[in-house]
């Protein structure tokens, strides 16, 4: 019988995911032999490896700019800069999840399955070492994360998607306290999560009827040319976008986010406020700038018109809020909202600047998240706003690493907060986007608020009786804040190397 | 003189049917009649299908799981089969491939067996 042409494979660009998806199986593998005691330092420190040696491979194919497995990858520029950026900001994230001498047995439960509230659940709670599944569970997202960044048709985006949404439903159920909290948050992201696949893949099949293909190049080929009614691109471009919306968290898509960050264990809302905003950004730039640039002019005013919505519900909804865990919810959604004025302006400088934002936001979310993890009473985490009070009197270096970040956040100059938005507006102006950077501005002033009240209450107000004491952080812990506070710094007074290398990598493969 | 492809297929069916007759009519003649009530029971595992109860009644959640694992290995075999069939155009390349889906699935299966997801207690 004759044999099949398999298309050419270059290995040497899909390493850093196929190293991933190895450690990650050998992960599981891990849970099966080796006893428990050793388990955690294992795992935690075969994680670590894969995240490097994965961030070394890509590092080695820096200059690769190509198109393999059928048209499936596509390895240019911008995967391998948001690749590494997301095994960079992951490995910080996995020093979270694997910090264990914060809190009995770690942040993790061992078995999420137990019912909430009964005897074995509160003898789990008790102290019984937490499941060690976080890493695989980690390490698989981040492989679906290469993957969706570098995924050049629809459906491998789709699996890619699926491949990485999938760890995080589960890492989401898995806090220690306030179990059902954290039971909820998982149930609720999975059926959003679903039903937002589900608009993805229908989407997907829109498209394939007006192109014919999936893959991003045919898409935009009959983009260009369009055989058949425009129709089909409209409502399919309306259905992936809605799927890539949502993980992105933008508004009308973002109303899972405030209840998932707050019931997720803190690790994993870090991971998925630094890490997952990577990927599902990345994916949107690639869809708008590879496959859909030809109707600009169509989807330009509507994912506009999102963004501003999405700027001023996180800013205003900030303000309202009473907790620290869903106030940063909602300041990433505004941060969101900034990200898509940076994707609209359509133009290399758009590109270069986005994925700055993402690396800069990125470092300043992991320590806001780390201070949080830091700051406790009997009962888990003490995130209610009235309990920070006067904590600047109590552990006034902790405070002040929280103050600088949320200043970051608020744009001051001297932070990375104050040039990735420079240069995100910067880029819109450029692209004939002005109304929106004026929305920008007067959110970021707007939500400026919040951040500015938190401030005021950790230092001016007067700690009271139930203000919690500060947990001294262990090794992990200390450096990812002392990682997340540098990088603040010196994105904020030295930008220059990373806008060089952004703008080096901003060319897409068609 | 051929013969007609589908002879062998009518002659299995005669075989099978044969058989059938054979073993429900010999067993009461030769075999021991003990009662047992498990033997009055539908031939089926799991929950006693009836009488039913009103709105479907409880039921362990640890059906569930079996059902999940069950549909893990059942996709594995739909994937294998197709392979199968095509084996002799997918080359060297496909017998790999095939390999390292059943490592892990194999992989998923000593987690499952070692962390007790087949014990029933």
């Amino acid at each position: 019988m004759e044999q099949l042409k398999l298309p050419p494979i270059d290995y040497g660009a899909l390493l850093p995911m196929l190293i991933l998806f190895g450690a990650a199986c050998l992960g599981v593998l891990v849970e099966v032999v080796v006893p428990r005691r050793a388990r955690n330092a294992v795992q935690l420190s075969l994680a670590l490896l894969s995240v490097v040696a994965s961030l070394v491979a890509v590092v080695l194919e820096r200059g690769t700019r190509t198109i393999t497995i059928g048209g499936a990858v596509a390895v240019d520029g911008p995967t391998l800069f948001l690749q590494g950026s997301i095994l960079v900001l992951g490995g910080v994230s996995l020093m979270l999840i694997g910090e264990r001498s914060i809190e009995r047995g770690g942040v993790f439960v061992s078995q999420a399955a137990v019912t909430a509230g009964s005897q074995k659940d509160a003898q789990q709670a008790g102290g019984q070492p937490g499941a060690t599944e976080v890493y695989p569970l980690s390490v698989f997202a981040l492989g679906g994360m290469l993957l969706f960044v570098a995924a050049n048709d629809l459906l491998t985006m789709f699996v890619a998607l699926e491949v990485f949404s999938l760890p995080l439903y589960l890492l989401c159920a898995l806090a220690r306290r306030r179990r059902l909290l954290s039971q909820e948050a998982a149930l609720k992201y999975f059926l959003l999560g679903s039903y937002a696949s589900a608009f993805f893949l229908f989407g997907v099949a829109f498209i394939y009827g007006f192109a014919g293909g999936i893959q991003l190049s045919v898409v935009h080929e009959a983009v260009a040319n369009p055989q058949r009614s425009q129709v089909l691109l409209y409502v399919g471009l309306g259905m992936v976008a809605i799927g890539l919306l949502f993980k992105a968290a933008l508004a009308p898509f973002h109303v899972w986010t405030p209840d998932v960050y707050q019931g997720a264990p803190t690790p994993v809302t870090a991971f998925m406020a630094a890490c997952t905003k990577v990927a599902a950004f990345g994916a949107l730039l690639r869809v708008l700038y590879v496959a859909f640039e030809g109707v600009r002019w169509d989807f330009q005013p509507v994912l506009g018109g999102i963004a501003v919505l999405t700027m001023f519900v996180g800013a205003v909804l900030a303000v309202t809020q009473t907790d620290l865990k869903r106030l940063l919810a909602y300041s990433s959604i505004a941060n969101a909202g900034y990200l898509m004025v940076g994707v609209l302006a359509l133009n290399d400088e758009g590109l270069s600047s986005t994925m700055f934002y993402l690396v800069a936001y990125g470092f300043s979310v992991l320590a806001a998240f780390a201070i949080i993890s830091l700051v406790r009473d009997p009962d888990g985490e003490a995130t209610h706003l009235s309990k920070w009070a006067g904590i600047g009197r109590k552990s006034p270096l902790l405070a002040g690493i929280f103050t600088f970040i949320l200043l970051a956040f608020a744009g001051i100059p001297l932070t990375s907060g104050f040039t990735s938005k420079f240069a995100v507006f910067g880029a819109a102006v450029e692209g004939g986007q002005t109304w929106l950077v004026i929305f920008g501005v007067i959110t970021s002033m707007l939500l400026a608020f919040p951040y500015l009240r938190v401030v005021v209450l950790m230092w001016l107000s007067e700690p009271g009786e139930s203000t919690p004491a500060v947990s001294i952080p262990g090794f992990l812990t200390s450096a990812v804040l002392g990682l997340g506070v540098l990088v603040t710094v010196a994105l904020g007074v030295v930008p220059a190397p990373l806008i060089d290398l952004t703008r080096e990598a901003a060319q897409f493969v068609r | 003189m051929t013969i007609n492809p589908y002879v062998p297929i009518v002659g299995l069916l005669i075989l099978g049917a044969l058989f059938a007759l054979f073993s429900v009519s010999v067993a009461p003649i030769v075999g021991p009649k003990r009662f047992n009530r498990a033997k009055l029971d539908a031939y089926e595992c799991g929950i006693e299908p009836a009488p039913t109860p009103i709105g479907g009644g409880r039921f362990p959640v640890k059906f569930y799981l079996t059902a999940m694992l069950f549909i893990i290995f059942d996709i594995e075999t739909i994937f294998l089969y197709p392979w199968a069939v095509s084996f002799d155009m997918l080359g060297l390349f496909g017998f790999v491939e095939m390999v390292l889906f059943i490592l892990t699935v194999f992989i998923a299966y000593a987690y499952v067996w070692r962390r007790g997801g087949l014990n029933w207690d």
